[in-house]
């Protein structure tokens, strides 16, 4: 029996006989059905703060989940140890709450005839031997940029380093069983400027699963410095009804909102503002929202979605109808579909955009509220009614005039995805929901 | 906690037989010059969740969770490594990668000290919530939530219901020699229900727990009114209208809504932001900032709550911390590390997610102390204005002060009345700022039902909020009527 942790680990990275170990057990036990996943990941995240070390923290550690089926009735359990009599008792778990929870004929594993089959390299695992001592350099180096950058950045959160080699087995009764190896790299940077107004502070981040992917520590601690500066001396600006230009980074929000409207557990139970809308137009004409889950050296892509489901690209939204939901196995069934591979969510979700970039995109907006952070929790799926606290810019000619903050920017997101104006081509590439900035033709800003 | 310590050994410890002179070499490896701290943090949680939702219990789930956190400070450096394996060689391993923090920087120099004991007042029973109830009658627990959500009124068309309970015991075994453990329940309900009429569709959510074992939802009827709170406010929003967009005075009521302390205070005033002077409340005890009216404390000493705790993540029992004090900041809230750098004492506020992190500085019940006035007075002294009742969450910009909440259930007050409810609204303010404008506070101190997560770079523990009914002037209200 091999253990976990720090010594096995680094001589062992092959997590699928946990999966089978579980799945014998589950046949063992006398279940109908059986899937398992285990995730393990190895690596650390190192700190640097006004120009120390401040913290070193080694990442290792591993979870493995299995859900039984005895007849359509369904039980989980997860363990974080992974020793056989471990992972035996989790089965055992799980086959008693499947003892008592009601015949559901939704439940049960994936359609045999939809699990992926082919699995190509999407050239997602990129080893990289980068030592402590390289990695304060880095964030030595990126903070130190923010720092020297300006007088007015007067202090810091630090900039941190993070390296993490993940190992995923995903497996179930029905023969499935796959084994995957992803790596991910991130540097960002936290800091804080001083006017006499007051403080602000602001980060940015660079992220991919190889290192080469990354911005160069100089230029991503720059990028914090300005970001962090230009939020100097913010205003508050009357309540008002103007035109909204999303920043990038935060527009995918808005896309975020649309998949909890068309996911299937809002759909089939009826809690979503967008039900039974597959053919209506839900945006412009010429929007087209699609899912990339192929993409090379991409975080976020795969073959298989989290129940051994086999991805496709597919259009959610051409010329502005909706085409599709966002379905898992249990949430098709219930609804008398098909599953569409999302167990788990969407891979590289993206919005087409057109040629214009950011600069483009305030000309195109001439005055009101570029917004380039939003705050709270007021978004609620059920009625698509959206509150959200805002900061960001007033502009006006088409020029960032200056920084406004204490803002709520609020509407009906049926309405907001209707009254999008266009999609810049200052896409952001970190996230798996991919959006340039987003232009809303008119929301309600309130100030003072 | 004797009797806590063996409890830990034997569900940690003896089966992979690490004792007394196991962890002593642990220690030693992680200690030695520039050390100033050096800690071990054992964790064995078992946590269970079943769902109800179409009438029927569609899924459960149990979840086993055990491991150590290593953990050795120098000066205000930490080196952190975990392990889900407790064997002793990879414990070696692990404690000895932590070590490399101290480049010559720390002022203290500890050895492993002889171990002592820390006593604290026990503030809930260690009882195990999971085996508290037979999963039959958890089953039964559930069904009678959604009967009674659906019986209250026929425009209910959904109902999902959620139990939860998890027991934990954790163990710190520090380099000082103090050995301490803790035993702790938690359990949840939450009743999520939506209601339908005339085509409109609304949701009303409500949920609470304790430190305590599955009784505490059955005594009393808990479970069934909490069905009732749902249904209540998924009917209110049903007639809601739209809200003003723009600056007005704000009524909020006692309980839950105090999660605006948590946002416009709380977190400003954690003792790792205030030590990097990153927080808009830095370098301000002593200072005036808060209209005098306000008396706001941080308080892990009340029984079976959910954000009490008897000892914190790092040993130190919890404590009753004034913040601000009729206006004036008092005090913040510190873990070991922050409190020694800053030269003050820690408050119990030492916390972590699971052994998977490092402590920081973390609320526990924050909340308000009521004043003088009663709930109606309050009401009636608004000609307009918003009355809100509950929320989904808030958050903070520790820098700038800015903080949002997110109301789910509001009305107007018009002429001193309450009107309509209105749609969920998110409001806006400055910490600082704000707590000045509080010109009115009731005499009806309550604390939420038992709901708080706070989320804190990425790790998240349960926390209590409250205040008694209070009124704001000219805060920023996000409606959508301009």
């Amino acid at each position: 029996m091999s253990g976990n942790g720090l010594v096995s680990l680094e001589n062992s990275g092959d997590v699928s006989k946990y999966v089978t170990q579980a799945l014998d057990y589950a046949s063992k036990f006398g279940v109908d059905g059986a899937c398992a996943h285990v995730g393990r990941g190895k690596g650390y995240e190192l700190t640097v703060r006004m120009g120390e070390l401040e913290t070193i923290e080694h990442h290792n550690g591993g979870n493995l989940r299995v859900t039984v089926f005895m007849g359509h009735k369904k039980g989980s359990s997860t363990t974080s140890d992974l020793s056989e009599e471990a992972i035996a008792e989790a089965v055992r778990a799980a086959k008693s709450i499947a003892g008592f929870t009601s015949e559901d004929p939704c439940n049960g594993l994936a359609p045999k005839d939809r699990l992926a089959r082919e699995f190509s390299d999407l050239d997602l695992c990129h080893p990289a031997d980068i030592g402590r001592g390289k990695a304060l350099e880095i964030a030595q180096e990126c903070e130190s940029a923010a720092l020297s950058s300006d007088a007015r950045i007067i202090n810091s959160e630090g900039a941190t380093v993070e390296t993490l080699e993940t190992t995923t087995a995903f497996g179930n009764s029905d023969g499935f069983l796959h084994e995957g190896k992803t790596t991910s790299y991130v540097v960002s940077c936290c800091v804080v400027g001083k006017s006499e107004s007051g403080m602000q502070q602001d980060y940015w981040y660079s992220t991919g699963c190889d290192p080469n992917q990354l911005d160069s520590p100089q230029s991503i601690g720059l990028m914090t410095a300005k970001r962090t500066l230009r939020k100097l001396d913010s205003r508050r600006i009357n309540t008002c009804d103007v035109p909204v230009l999303f920043e990038a980074p935060i527009a995918s929000s808005l896309l975020r909102c649309l998949i909890g409207g068309i996911s299937g557990s809002a759909l089939y139970r009826k809690a979503s503002f967008l039900l039974d809308s597959i053919g209506e137009q839900i945006f412009p004409e010429g929007t087209r929202i699609h899912e990339q889950p192929h993409l090379k050296r991409t975080l976020g892509s795969a073959y298989a979605d989290a129940e051994g489901v086999a991805t496709v690209a597919r259009d959610i939204i051409s010329d502005g109808v909706l085409q599709g939901y966002v379905l898992d196995t249990y949430s098709a069934r219930k609804l008398g579909m098909e599953t569409t591979a999302n167990a788990g969510g969407v891979r590289n979700l993206t919005i087409d955009c057109s040629e214009r970039d950011f600069a483009g995109m305030l000309k195109l907006m001439d005055t009101g509220l570029l917004v380039t952070d939003l705050m709270g929790f007021g978004v609620n799926t059920v009625t698509g009614n959206y509150s959200q606290g805002a900061r960001g810019f007033w502009v006006e000619n088409g020029e960032m005039q200056y920084p406004v903050e204490e803002l709520t920017i609020a509407g009906n997101l049926r309405d907001m995805f209707r009254s999008i104006v266009e999609v810049g081509n200052d896409v952001d590439l970190r996230r798996n929901i991919r959006t340039g900035s987003i232009l809303i033709s008119n929301m309600a800003v309130s100030g003072e | 906690m004797e009797k806590y310590i063996e409890q830990a050994r034997s569900a940690l410890l003896n089966p992979v037989e690490v004792g007394d002179r196991e962890l002593d070499t642990l220690l030693g490896k992680m200690t030695g010059r520039h050390i100033d701290h050096a800690d071990l943090y054992f964790q064995y949680t078992r946590h269970e969740s079943w769902v109800l939702e179409e009438g029927i219990v569609k899924s459960g789930s149990y979840n086993v969770d055990k491991g150590v956190g290593l953990r050795a400070v120098s000066g205000d450096k930490s080196g952190f490594a975990f392990s889900d394996d407790l064997r002793f060689p990879t414990l070696t391993q692990a404690a000895e990668s932590v070590r490399g923090i101290a480049h010559g920087i720390g002022t203290g120099r500890i050895a492993v000290a002889d171990r002592r004991s820390v006593k604290a007042p026990i503030l809930y029973k260690p009882h195990d919530p999971l085996a508290s109830f037979s999963d039959l009658e958890k089953v039964s627990l559930l069904e009678r939530v959604e009967q009674e959500a659906r019986r209250t009124d026929p425009r209910v068309k959904q109902v999902i219901v959620n139990l939860a309970g998890s027991h934990e015991i954790v163990m710190v075994v520090r380099a000082d020699g103090q050995v301490c453990a803790d035993v702790r329940p938690l359990i949840r309900l939450t009743v999520n229900v939506v209601a339908e009429s005339n085509g409109r569709r609304e949701q009303g959510t409500f949920s609470g727990g304790s430190r305590e074992t599955y009784d505490f939802l059955t005594n009393d009827d808990v479970a069934i009114d909490y069905a009732r709170e749902a249904v209540r406010q998924a009917l209110v929003n049903l007639d809601s209208v739209n809200a003003p967009a723009g600056t007005m005075d704000v009524v909020l009521g006692p309980g839950w809504p105090g999660i605006i302390l948590h946002e416009a205070v709380g977190h400003g005033l954690e003792g790792d932001f205030n030590r990097k002077g990153t927080s808009a409340y830095s370098d301000r005890i002593g200072e005036r900032v808060a209209s005098e009216l306000c008396t706001i404390v941080d308080d892990g000493t009340i029984t079976n709550r959910r954000g009490s705790l008897t000892i914190d993540d790092e040993g130190t029992p919890s404590k009753n911390t004034v913040l601000i004090e009729n206006g004036v900041l008092k005090g913040y809230m510190q873990d070991l590390t922050n409190a020694r750098l800053m030269n003050q004492t820690p408050t119990g506020n030492g916390r972590r997610e699971s052994f998977r992190h490092q402590p920081m500085p973390r609320m526990t019940n924050t909340y308000m102390l009521p004043g003088q006035s009663t709930h109606d007075e309050i009401i009636s002294s608004v000609d307009k204005g918003l009355y809100a009742v509950s929320f989904s969450g808030g958050q903070v910009d520790i820098t700038s002060g800015e903080f949002v909440f997110s109301a789910t259930e509001a009305y107007m007050i018009e002429k001193g009345k309450v009107t309509r409810p209105v749609k969920g609204v998110t409001l806006i303010g400055n910490g600082p700022d704000v707590l000045n404008r509080i010109t009115m506070v009731g005499n009806n101190l309550e604390l939420d039902s038992g709901i708080g997560t706070c989320g804190k770079n990425g790790q998240s523990v349960p926390v209590g909020v409250g205040q008694p009914t209070i009124r704001i002037d000219s805060l920023t209200v996000g409606g959508v009527e301009v």
